[in-house]
């Protein structure tokens, strides 16, 4: 297919600059990182030993070729704080990042839609105001701030659910709700625009004049059209779900990748901190090609 | 020629004054006060953010102390205060620089097309391809916790969306009749753009920034609450990240410059909501 050849083809400038920007992030540490790294009491040897398996002590041009072909072969460096590959130390905890992005969508949908199509049905009544305040709400409410509140009300006063960490399902639902409210509100905006374009079609009128059900119209005739903008939207937003899941995975202690960025910063342990990133970005930016791509499946519209 | 004259047909029609919606109202009143309070904050709290009174340690909200105190007895309200200080002059900080980079960069985008154009343009999209929160998280993390690195690490992605939105408004006015008048008479590109198209493209530059200035304060709360803030001064996020650990005994600590950051946040969404139904005519 044409256009998912081209748009094939637009991403590999935008993984070379994601994969630019990455490999300067080391570079733009003020003073040497390796002696941030081992601290001012490390010998000479020490530092460079460290500098020497860091590559540091080669030309700039050639870090870069050797970052560039160890990625090729899934070698991101060594963690200097967990003395293993970090491509290992990441993909032991990318998928509780996956895990908690996916939960935090289904959060997010489960409130979103039955939300968004009310409020659209019911237009300009209390309850539409009310959605659109809620959802106001939402957006403008932090997820490090909604996170402490949740665990106030749900750990600490009615002890049903744990208050940090991975054990079992119920320590899931605190930090998908946390992550997911800021999309949810956002969610429930877009499908209650959409469904409000398309409520005023012909070919509901005539659904309608047929004697077709309220409930049969919203749901059959009105819903399926109008998802199709929020399905893009849900499915850019995954990509910002994985990035979003960095402070919530703090707030909560998720085992994820977030954590484990937080965790190397403090440790200047900047071999991680660069594969973090990385692989985030790069799922980021293959989600929203995805999604493109999908887009382009779904509505014939966009195929030019 | 007058001001009028010189800014265009479009913006004297858009200037006329409107009586705001009341969310915009709610919302222009909750800043003012924000504003009262960073301004007035040595006035307004009885001690300074930063001393201690270990006898009072964790205690609640009481006479003297509207908000509490924090572990070590400080004032939660003069650290909030305080931190609305912060919080709004990194906010104006990161606004200004990368509105003013992003208007320059998209206005010469725009302008000047060919080349320039293509090579502004694939930046802006490899940077809309990052994550903009993460971007700022490891760059915040490796430039180390100061004001300045803070400002830094938030402006690197900010500037994009200024200058996508300003090419495609220069795009669109750079062969209007009155820039093509200007040309005919030999003012030069810096003039054309700056005193005719410029003034014309700047509505959507202010919802923008409104918009903007929200992002910004959840996104400087977000890196102050994972430690990489400043940590000299007082900050919103900083002070929520210190609560954090002490929900159980002293949920006040979090409680409040969480609930400062929200209002402020929900007050710039509301006053964006009605500067964008006011400036683009296409939203009526």
């Amino acid at each position: 297919m044409n256009s998912i050849g081209r748009r094939l083809l637009l991403l590999v400038p935008t993984v070379l600059g994601v994969l630019t920007l990455v490999f300067f992030l080391v570079h733009l540490i003020p003073g040497d990182p390796v002696e941030l790294m081992l601290g001012e009491t490390a010998s000479r040897a020490d530092l460079s030993q460290l500098r020497a398996d860091l590559g540091l002590d080669r030309p700039l041009g050639e870090q870069y070729a050797r970052f560039l072909g160890g990625l090729a072969h899934g070698d991101l460096g060594r963690s200097f704080f967990y003395r293993k590959p970090v491509f290992a130390v990441i993909g032991g905890a990318l998928p509780a990042t996956a895990l908690l992005a996916a939960a935090a969508m289904a959060v997010a949908l489960l409130i979103a839609l039955p939300i968004g199509i009310i409020a659209a049905v019911r237009r300009d009544t209390l309850t539409d105001r009310m959605a659109m305040v809620g959802s106001l709400l939402g957006v403008s409410m932090p997820n490090f701030w909604l996170g402490p509140l949740l665990i106030i009300l749900f750990s600490f006063r009615l002890g049903w659910l744990p208050v940090s960490g991975k054990e079992g399902a119920a320590s899931l639902i605190l930090p998908a709700s946390t992550l997911g409210t800021a999309l949810a509100a956002i969610l429930a905006r877009m499908t209650r625009a959409s469904m409000l374009d398309v409520l005023g079609e012909d070919y509901l009128r005539t659904a309608r004049a047929k004697g077709v059900g309220p409930v049969t119209v919203v749901v059959r005739h009105a819903l399926r059209n109008a998802l199709l903008p929020v399905v893009t939207i849900v499915g850019l937003q995954f990509g910002a779900l994985l990035s979003g899941a960095v402070i919530t995975e703090n707030v909560f202690a998720w085992p994820g990748v977030g954590t484990l960025l937080i965790q190397a910063i403090t440790a200047r342990d900047y071999p991680l901190v660069q594969g973090c990133v990385l692989v985030i970005a790069l799922c980021y930016v293959f989600v929203n090609f995805l999604t493109d791509v999908l887009y382009a499946l779904i509505d014939p519209r966009v195929r030019t | 020629m007058t001001a009028t004259a010189a800014r265009g047909p479009a913006a004297a029609s858009r200037i006329k004054l409107q009586v705001l919606p009341i969310p915009a109202l709610i919302g222009a009143l909750i800043l003012a006060v924000m504003i009262a309070l960073a301004l007035l904050a040595p006035l307004v709290t009885t001690t300074t953010p930063l001393q201690t009174d270990l006898a009072g340690a964790l205690r609640g909200p009481a006479a003297g102390h509207p908000f509490g105190q924090d572990r070590l007895g400080r004032d939660v309200f003069a650290q909030v205060a305080h931190g609305a200080r912060a919080s709004l002059l990194i906010a104006i900080a990161v606004v200004t620089l990368t509105a003013l980079v992003g208007v320059a960069t998209g206005a010469a985008a725009g302008y000047v097309g060919g080349a320039v154009d293509v090579v502004i343009m694939r930046i802006v999209d490899i940077f809309l391809a990052f994550p903009g929160i993460l971007l700022a998280i490891a760059l915040a993390g490796v430039l180390g916790p100061n004001l300045v690195n803070l400002v830094i690490a938030l402006a690197v992605m900010g500037w994009v969306g200024y200058a996508r939105l300003v090419r495609a408004q220069v795009l669109g006015l750079r062969e209007r009749e009155y820039v093509v008048a200007a040309r005919a008479v030999g003012a030069g590109p810096w003039r054309i753009v700056s005193r005719h198209i410029l003034p014309n493209a700047l509505s959507p530059v202010i919802v923008q920034a409104t918009f903007g200035a929200a992002g910004v304060i959840i996104a400087e709360s977000s890196l102050s609450f994972l430690g990489l803030g400043p940590q000299d001064v007082p900050t919103w996020g900083g002070l929520l990240s210190q609560g954090a650990a002490y929900l159980l005994y002293a949920p006040h600590i979090a409680f409040f410059p969480g609930l400062f950051i929200m209002l402020t946040v929900l007050a710039l969404n509301l006053v964006g909501d009605a500067l964008r139904d006011i400036l683009d005519p296409r939203t009526r």
